[in-house]
């Protein structure tokens, strides 16, 4: 019993982490069809960012602030400089935003080096609950708290703004929101801006649990695909459900089956995709 | 028969073959590694060339069946001491099989989806080979695989009679593949590329042109990862993750795609770069994915196709380039 709620726990917090880098992706995928392998480029270049002002100022929350904005401003110029114009070309998105992730990583190198921290989180984010005998450390009901506020805010904004509506229209049909007098180049950019963005945040956030080390961004990037894919491109249900799965099935499966952990995770991915191409709650 | 991209493709296809046939004695013995190497990943990119340049599919996992390929030759040399004509079928086939699965799964698919649904396969593979320790050694890879012993008067083990037998591996290759894209069926290929619902229209079974073409794809694929084993002596996921997937794209797209050829040269500009590269500074990353972006944004075609559309230009005058 301790057993499983730990795990389930521990799955849930991972899924929140995956939704904080899975949401915006799965906006990005469902309004420009934009194949983007910089996605975890952000996630780690957030993380070091996050980790340089925590140094500096000492502060959490600049950190998370600083990392994600300073992120999303890179992300706006990649988009706007090469992204933009490859609408359609799906190898061409995925070669050029590899070339971003290899200079990145690269450039993530020179500067910080190649050894492993860990961000350091505010004491009131430090210790855990314990209820009975099972521990609840207070960082991971942290990350689900902020996911669950992305969450919340996203689907708000989605659902009862004016905007929103004009994501949703350019999602439904790019073509027909132009048509009707939408700025599909604005809310493009603007979505795209906020995926780099949560995808800093979730970089951050995941420094204080994970650490920030080279090669976290393609650790992560399969995982915040195959969230993207399974809930549905464009579907913000679809990321938070895709995330869900995904951390829990992660985590049963490395405690469970430790030797075919990816393999329980990816299979049964596939498998959904088999039965439903475009995800849980996506639209062709 | 296809009439010939320019005036001279033949001498020029013929030239480069003869000199790969002559080259070993004039070569150093790290540059003939290097070609070598090329020649394996030329079999790899020229395999993806059949869905991705000839059918119009770009998938994001062909690294899985360049691994499964692979770790045939290193399970199977290892622990029960196989040779190459157990290894070579049992290595090819287990790549054609998991393609025949896969391609099930991912033909439902078109675009972006396609490569999702690659990705998420080829990640499967990549997971187990990650993971599944007991039979995989996980991130350790296998290492000490033995080079074959084909009865040959001369030892696979050293560099000469290897690079030989890697050549063989690729014209047998490319003479195959070549065969298959003139066929009816390759050109129906090139159909389903150019126009899927007009095929359709036409009566042809393009699910099942697709399918065929996915499979072969995995299959020469899995041949070039058997080579890979033998030459490299090692295996580690590495040869099958994320990256590598990538990486084939891009030898692909930056010889040019749907030449056969082209993909070929990709695969021997990349694997130069990157040993030469490497050999002078530490930042070769940087100018990877330099590489990738130029690419795209400056050879759009690939190299080949660079050089068939200045020939074309060329031969019907400036006047009609546009067309």
């Amino acid at each position: 019993m301790e057993f499983w709620v730990t795990q389930a726990f521990n799955g849930i917090s991972y899924g929140a982490l995956l939704f904080l880098l899975a949401g915006g992706l799965s906006l990005i995928f469902g309004m420009m069809r934009i194949v983007n392998m910089t996605h975890g480029s952000y996630y780690l270049l957030g993380g070091y960012v996050g980790l340089t002002v925590i140094w500096r100022t000492g502060s959490f929350v600049l950190a998370i602030l600083a990392g994600a904005l300073a992120i999303a401003l890179i992300g706006v110029c990649e988009w706007n400089a090469f992204l933009k114009r490859l609408s359609g070309q799906e190898l061409g998105q995925v070669l050029t935003t590899m070339g971003f992730a290899l200079i990145f990583q690269d450039l993530a190198l020179i500067i910080w080096g190649g050894d492993p921290y860990t961000i350091p989180v505010p004491s009131v984010l430090s210790g855990a609950y314990q209820i009975g005998d099972l521990y609840f450390p207070v960082y991971r009901i942290f990350i689900i708290a902020v996911a669950a506020g992305v969450a919340l805010v996203l689907w708000l904004v989605l659902e009862q703004t004016r905007v929103g509506a004009m994501m949703r229209a350019t999602v439904d049909d790019p073509e027909m929101a132009r048509g009707v007098g939408i700025n599909v180049h604005g809310i493009s950019m603007v979505v795209f801006a906020l995926g780099a963005f949560l995808a800093a945040v979730a970089g951050v956030v995941a420094g204080g649990f994970v650490g920030v080390y080279p090669g976290a961004d393609f650790e992560i990037l399969p995982y915040a695909f195959v969230v993207v894919i399974v809930g549905g491109m464009g579907s913000l249900k679809g990321a938070l459900i895709g995330s869900l799965m995904v951390g829990l099935l992660d985590n049963f499966g490395k405690a469970l089956f430790p030797e075919l952990s990816y393999f329980t995770l990816f299979a049964p991915m596939a498998a959904i995709l088999a039965v439903r191409p475009t995800g849980l709650y996506g639209r062709a | 028969m296809r009439p010939a991209l320019f005036s001279g493709q033949r001498v020029v296809v013929a030239i480069i073959f003869f000199l790969l046939l002559i080259s070993p004695p004039f070569l150093s013995s790290f540059l003939l590694t290097l070609l070598t190497q090329a020649l394996i990943y030329a079999i790899l990119a020229m395999s993806l060339d059949i869905i991705l340049g000839y059918t119009g599919l770009a998938s994001l996992g062909h690294a899985a069946y360049f691994g499964l390929g692979a770790y045939s030759v290193g399970i199977l040399a290892t622990r029960y001491g196989a040779g190459f004509w157990v290894t070579l079928p049992a290595g090819v086939l287990l790549a054609v099989a998991v393609a025949a699965i896969f391609g099930l799964v991912a033909l439902r698919s078109i675009g972006v989806y396609f490569l999702m649904i690659t990705l998420a396969l080829g990640m499967v593979v990549w997971g187990l080979a990650h993971r599944w320790v007991t039979m995989t050694q996980g991130d350790n890879g296998i290492s000490a695989i033995p080079r074959p012993d084909l009865g040959l008067p001369w030892s696979l083990a050293h560099s000469i009679p290897f690079y030989y037998f890697a050549l063989a591996g690729f014209l047998i290759s490319f003479w195959i593949l070549l065969v298959i894209v003139r066929s009816p069926f390759g050109r129906s290929l090139v159909g389903i590329r150019e126009s899927e619902s007009r095929m359709r229209t036409l009566g042809y079974h393009v699910w099942l042109h697709k399918y065929i073409g996915f499979v072969i794809a995995g299959g020469f694929a899995g041949f070039a990862g058997v080579l890979w084993a033998y030459y490299n002596g090692f295996v580690s996921p590495t040869d099958l993750q994320l990256a590598t997937s990538v990486e084939v794209l891009l030898m692909v797209a930056l010889g040019g795609r749907g030449t056969l050829l082209g993909p070929a040269l990709g695969a021997t500009i990349i694997v130069f770069l990157k040993n030469l590269v490497s050999v002078y500074t530490h930042r070769w990353l940087l100018i990877l994915g330099a590489v990738y972006i130029a690419t795209i944004v400056y050879a759009p075609e690939g190299v080949v196709g660079a050089v068939i559309q200045w020939a074309r230009r060329t031969r019907t005058g400036p006047l009609r380039s546009e067309a």
